[in-house]
């Protein structure tokens, strides 16, 4: 039970995958300029990366190891990805089209989020059983929104701000997520017990 | 214990340096009658009244000048006999400094009454009253200026409470008229509780009014039903709502109004002109003024209403040249022009000291110290307002911030360690959210229009489609043949007779 | 070898068929992000964006046949609100389409008027009252200041005035104090 509990609080907090391992970046810089398109955003990465990874593990645990084809491992994990981005893209696209235009290139960029395909490779890499999988997958996503709303939340107070025209936009998100990233290292050290 | 008797405190408020003692040591002035009274046309909230009177008229005192339209509206009044002389936009006291509509009336020095007509109480139905208290010019003499014969339209009402805290520091018009003219205030609050049935009244006054309060004491000793409640000193407690909470512990919610809650609020001022036109059917044509501030004689006058306020400010030791705020230091606004008359919403004229002259030029950054959030009447978050209203992000204003809730009362600004003008930000934030919304409604206006035009071309295109069909139909191929031979054959003799005269 | 081959293409077939049958059950129909940019839009139906009127604009934005750039009566503030709202960057206003004007409305000359009906047809909503050789008059608050009734006209007698301020339309400005001079 407490490994449970301690895989959710590392994946999330000690190695946040955004800004301990630095991997998907991409739509953490891009999107991250209005709070609702993060959370949207967040939410279905959260989806994709659950169900990927579940399926994932599935198809490494069922389909490549017994018959001994690990190196497929990663154009399978690829194919799988960006066909749950595909659906996830179809299901915004007829309940949220608002939210489906607002995101625009991104949503299909999912497919290219290091961090989703991170998260399986992790898994089969950890050897994980099914549900260490689901559960890494799962605080991977929580982790992901967990910082993308609160950099969303700090960008749209800079929007306000009086800051020099030279940094304004990129420079100083760049500028914050580095801090925010030293600041989570404080968290070094919750997971051992 | 009663519930009325409990004083509530209501959550922020200040306690500025009163500054009222130096105007209220002389009993209230009346100045000598100046040759010229400035009147503006509009002086509440509403729309302009119909002008009546023409260039050259002779005007007696209390003579209508302008008659109320539609319901929103209140008339205005001659303050003196005189002739008008002119009739056209002159300077207004009102924060843009541009004109507005004003009689000119130049004043024979007689001060003549036009025939006046007590209004019997006993024998007057509700509406008829309110009719009359339209034409009688009573509007909120508080400031607001809202027509007063529009608040008492209303049957519900359970408690009265009269607005006696004057909380603003330096003004002092209300304190002096109530102990100069306590018959006519009394008076005043008799007469509504007659006419609108009111079991109940509640004076809600400072205790930094001590003669007031002795003298409203003795003269309330009989009442069993108006209870004079002393409260402490702190700015902003006449505030309508934070008022109430005050007396009674009810928090009106920003869309509702008083009366619906069976509270009305009625100043003092408006009280006792209330009265007089009851009891002596004298139209508004005056009202107490304090001059004060950087002058050698504060006091309080009572000024007829288009007095020049240089006259005023002369009186009272100042200086032409000087800057002059209308109304207190913390909600009043720097009047661009003084070349202006008093009118009804005049409470107070300010001569600016250095001491505010200083904090008011020197803007620093925002530390975000939060000193403002602890004083908000309101409890909004002035500092999240100011930061959205400084870079113009007015989205979320409205309904997150709930800009619209702000009083304007200026605490925040007067806490503020960078000497922020915070309610300037709010009011510009407030006049840019409200245009925007007046665009887009005039926008969707034009929209319509634009496509019910669209429709009606398509429409008569199509009519004169099927009318021309339906004519061609009804003309046979045979009818056909005959209307060309008989077009040609007119042709023809048309090009005969043009050779034959050219030859 | 052959079982590397026959996996990944079982694993592609399943996904295929899973993806053809979901497009199908989630097919969409329409798109209102015409009216959203129409509402974002001023309705001034002048046609300086180089379309016969705003809803016309607005579709060809939509199809991104335009850009976001080309109205002068939306101004800056328009830009900024189309920009939002499609997820693009923002641009300065295009001067190729007009400059920014401050708010008119047309107004007729009656003593020149020859009631020729040319303005009434050209108004884009009916601001224009009259009838042929009856006197023109154009509906103050229906005027959205477009000026296409003054080509129109053969006798030149429409102007076009800047509504004033008055203490009606009055608002309050930006504040603007000095911040405290370092001695």
């Amino acid at each position: 039970m407490t490994e449970y509990l301690l895989i959710i609080i590392s994946v999330v907090l000690v190695n946040n995958i955004v800004l301990t391992k630095i991997l998907g970046l991409c739509p953490f810089m891009g999107v991250s300029k209005k709070l609702d398109t993060s959370v949207s955003m967040s939410a279905a990465t959260a989806f994709v990366l659950t169900v990927g990874s579940i399926t994932s593990w599935l198809v490494n645990y069922y389909l490549l190891i017994p018959y001994g084809l690990e190196y497929l491992r990663t154009i399978s994990f690829i194919v799988i990805i960006a066909a749950v981005v595909q659906f996830t893209e179809m299901v915004m696209e007829k309940n949220y089209p608002y939210l489906y235009r607002v995101l625009g290139i991104f949503l299909p960029l999912i497919t290219t989020n290091c961090a989703v395909l991170g998260i399986p490779l992790l898994n089969a890499q950890l050897s994980h059983n099914l549900l260490e999988a689901a559960l890494f997958g799962l605080g991977g996503a929580l982790g992901f929104s967990l910082v993308l709303i609160l950099f969303a939340s700090l960008r749209e107070k800079f929007e306000g701000a009086d800051t020099p025209e030279l940094m304004r936009g990129s420079a100083l998100a760049m500028l914050t997520a580095g801090l925010m990233s030293l600041s989570f290292m404080g968290f070094i050290g919750l997971d051992r017990l | 214990m009663n519930i009325t008797d409990k004083i509530f405190k209501f959550f922020g408020g200040i306690k500025p340096e009163g500054h009222k003692q130096i105007s209220t040591r002389n009993p209230i002035k009346r100045l000598p009658l100046s040759k010229e009274l400035i009147i503006p046309i509009r002086q509440h909230v509403g729309k302009m009244p119909n002008i009546i009177v023409k260039i050259g008229d002779r005007v007696l005192k209390g003579q209508i000048l302008a008659e109320p339209v539609a319901n929103l509206s209140a008339a205005t009044h001659a303050s003196t006999s005189g002739y008008v002389k002119e009739i056209k936009p002159m300077n207004i006291p009102h924060p843009s400094g541009l004109p507005d509509q004003c009689v000119v009336l130049e004043t024979d020095g007689k001060d003549e009454w036009i025939s006046l007509e007590k209004i019997d109480i006993e024998n007057i139905s509700v509406s008829n009253l309110l009719e009359k208290l339209k034409h009688s010019g009573v509007v909120g003499l508080g400031g607001a200026t809202f027509p007063s014969h529009i608040k008492l339209n209303t049957n519900r009402i359970e408690t009265l409470i009269v607005n006696a805290a004057e909380c603003e520091p330096y003004i002092t018009c209300d304190d002096m008229a109530m102990q100069e003219m306590t018959q006519d205030f009394v008076d005043g609050i008799n007469l509504i509780m007659h006419i609108l049935n009111i079991p109940k009244t509640i004076i809600g006054i400072e205790d930094n009014k001590p003669q007031a309060i002795s003298k409203l004491n003795s003269v309330l000793s009989g009442s069993k039903n108006i209870q004079l409640k002393i409260i402490p000193t702190v700015y902003p407690s006449g505030d309508e709502k934070r008022l109430i909470y005050l007396m009674l512990g009810v928090k009106i919610p920003k869309e509702k109004r008083p009366t619906e809650f069976g509270i009305q609020v009625f100043n003092v001022a408006t009280l006792i002109s209330i009265a007089r036109f009851i009891n002596y059917g004298e139209p508004v044509i005056s009202r107490v003024v304090t001059v004060t501030g950087a002058l050698s004689q504060p006091n309080n006058y009572l000024a007829l209403i288009g007095t020049p306020i240089q006259q005023l400010i002369k009186d009272a030791g100042g200086d032409p040249s000087q800057e002059v705020i209308m109304g207190g230091p913390m909600m009043g606004f720097k009047l661009p022009h003084t070349d202006v008359g008093v009118t009804k919403a005049m409470n107070c004229l300010l001569a600016v000291t250095d001491e505010m002259k200083s904090k008011a030029s020197t803007e620093m950054p925002c530390i975000r110290c939060t000193k403002c959030v602890e004083v908000c009447p309101a409890q909004l978050q002035p500092q999240e307002l100011y930061w959205h209203a400084k870079s113009k992000q007015f989205e979320k204003l409205t309904d997150d911030y709930k800009l619209f809730d702000c009083i304007e009362c200026g605490c925040c600004s007067y806490v503020c360690p960078s000497n922020i003008p915070l309610v300037q930000y709010y009011r510009y934030a407030k006049s840019e959210i409200r245009e925007q919304s007046k665009s887009s409604e005039i926008a969707d206006i034009a929209r319509d229009r634009n496509e019910f035009r669209l429709f009606r071309l398509e429409r008569e295109k199509k009519e004169r489609a099927e009318r021309n069909a339906q004519r061609r139909a009804q003309v046979s191929d045979e009818d056909k043949k005959k209307l060309i031979d008989e077009k040609k054959a007119a042709i023809e003799a048309a090009m005969k007779r043009v050779a034959e005269n050219e030859e | 070898m052959i079982e590397a081959i026959l996996i990944t293409l079982s694993i592609t077939i399943f996904i295929g068929l899973v993806l053809g049958y979901a497009s199908i059950k989630l097919k969409t129909t329409g798109d209102p992000i015409v009216d959203k940019i129409d509402k974002i839009l001023p309705q001034t139906q002048c046609g300086q964006c180089g379309y016969p009127g705003c809803k016309p604009y607005a579709t060809a934005i939509a199809n991104g046949e335009a850009d976001i750039n080309q109205c002068p009566p939306g101004g800056d503030d328009g830009i900024h609100k189309l920009a939002d709202l499609l997820g693009v960057e923002y641009k300065p206003l295009n001067a190729e389409h007009g400059e920014p004007k401050p708010k008119s409305v047309a107004i007729i000359d009656e003593s020149t008027c020859i009631g020729c009906t040319l303005c009434i047809q050209a108004c884009p909503v009916d601001a224009i009252v009259g009838a042929a050789k009856q006197m023109h008059t154009i509906i103050e608050k229906e005027c959205t200041g477009c000026e296409l009734c003054l080509p129109p006209c053969p006798v030149d007698c429409i102007d076009m005035q800047v509504i004033p301020e008055t203490t009606e339309n009055w608002k309050w400005k930006y504040p603007i104090y000095k911040i405290k001079q370092q001695n």
